[in-house]
């Protein structure tokens, strides 16, 4: 029942984005254009600076995925839906890891584009390492959507939404930047340290777990009186 | 519908204690003077005996933060979250003062003011959860409450993943274990001046529940008149 829950929901949100594709084109214009922005600021008589494609990737997921979290859960609030998901016969829990799944695929689908674009306009190896790189990038993102669809829900009523839900979301997911950008520079090396990479990548991964988790058991309780 | 009176009266305990408190912050720069200076670093290592207590008040004020926002988060019961509130601004007041004479220190010691080492950067992050969390609480409208004690809750898990993730770095900090080994005549002040700020602590712990208890009382009074 679970699965068939998270299931129908992810169904749902897919089928709403593949027919707008309002959510999908805003939030990758808007990652290439962070990743313009960092190009004029950072590139110096053309040649780009060593190294900061690591940075400049982070950034753009984590800024992108703000707009993707608050666009998700404002269509649900303007068309008045998301009182109907919580009253549906379905357990919390999954309503949440279905909103999540649908987040995660959403910003991996922009991130497929952004990757080598980072890596064209910086000139680094970004794809030297293609598996490594994905674990790196999905875990990252897995974290700070697990995070961002609790607080994008619990802010989905509040007048404040857009500006407490950045203030909320880069504070709390520190450790996904500073590992995601530690990942992916250790990638980026001549001599590509195994340990290094394997320790950021668990790292994500813990902090996957234990945020996921929290955010199960928190997510009934915070939503109670949407 | 009766009104909850709980946490409004001071306790017997509180004048006495604030008496005491004020006689113990009177008495701590004599001490501080007194104790010996610190290896070259003359007049800046007395920054030491507020700086860590401090730190310490900081720590503590973070995990009563935490643990009353889950067990807001778990009963309901708004008494636990008057004590995360309170608890949560004497984080950002303790963290001031860490933050502030952190720097003092670190600029004498490593000749800079900032440096990207474990303590100070999770310290910071740690204190940028406390204002996030206040300022939630002050913006967030309606419902603010559930959503500050989630961050709360976020926020103390995040602490060891903060620590780990810096901790990549190479640390320069002193580490805590240094303290138990201190002479006697850097300890007693320490001490003091730990049990000085820890009463402080608690006092403003208690003042600020009360007046969160008077201002609920105060709508719950409002309410039983439109009644």
């Amino acid at each position: 029942m679970f699965m068939r829950t998270v299931w129908l929901i992810v169904r749902k949100d897919l089928t709403v984005e593949v027919r707008s594709r309002e959510i999908a084109y805003t939030t990758l214009f808007f990652a290439v254009s962070c990743v313009l922005v960092f190009a004029f600021a950072l590139v110096r008589e053309g040649v780009p600076p060593q190294g900061a494609s690591a940075a400049v990737l982070w950034i753009a997921i984590l800024f992108a995925g703000n707009l993707a979290l608050g666009r998700t859960f404002e269509r649900e609030r303007q068309s008045e839906t998301l009182r109907a998901l919580l009253l549906a016969p379905a357990s919390r829990p999954a309503v949440y890891t279905g909103k999540l799944v649908g987040l995660v695929m959403l910003m991996s689908a922009a991130e497929v584009f952004l990757v080598p674009l980072i890596a064209f306009l910086f000139q680094e190896p970004l794809l030297r390492h293609p598996f490594r790189l994905a674990t790196i990038v999905v875990a990252g993102t897995t974290g700070f959507a697990a995070v961002g669809t609790l607080f994008a829900a619990m802010l989905v009523r509040t007048r404040s939404r857009d500006m407490l839900l950045p203030l909320l979301l880069y504070t709390i997911t520190v450790p996904v930047i500073i590992a995601g950008v530690g990942g992916t520079s250790s990638l980026l090396q001549a001599e590509v340290n195994d340990d290094v990479v394997r320790f950021w990548t668990v790292l994500l991964v813990c902090f996957d777990v234990v945020f996921v988790t929290i955010a199960l058991w928190t997510f009934d309780a915070v939503m109670a009186e949407q | 519908m009766p009104l909850d009176t709980r946490d409004i009266a001071l306790p017997n305990w509180f004048m006495p204690a604030a008496m005491l408190c004020a006689v113990m912050f009177a008495a701590s720069p004599i001490l501080i003077a007194y104790a010996p200076f610190e290896g070259d670093m003359g007049v800046v290592s007395k920054i030491f005996y507020y700086h860590l207590p401090s730190a310490w008040m900081f720590l503590l004020g973070g995990i009563v933060c935490g643990v009353a926002s889950v067990r807001y988060l778990t009963s309901g019961n708004p008494r636990h979250d008057r004590l995360a509130w309170a608890a949560a601004e004497l984080v950002v007041l303790f963290g001031a003062i860490t933050l502030v004479t952190g720097p003092l220190w670190a600029r004498k010691t490593w000749g800079v003011w900032w440096t990207w080492d474990v303590r100070l950067t999770s310290s910071l992050v740690s204190w940028m959860l406390a204002v996030g969390y206040l300022l939630v609480r002050r913006y967030g409208g309606p419902g603010s409450d559930k959503l500050a004690a989630a961050m709360a809750l976020f926020g103390m898990a995040n602490v060891p993943f903060i620590y780990i993730s810096v901790n990549f770095w190479r640390t320069i900090h002193p580490l805590t274990t240094v303290v138990p080994t201190l002479p006697t005549s850097f300890g007693i002040p320490l001490w003091f001046c730990t049990f000085t700020f820890l009463l402080l602590f608690v006092l403003l712990l208690r003042l600020r529940v009360r007046l969160e208890a008077q201002r609920s009382q105060l709508d719950a009074m409002y309410l039983l008149l439109d009644e």
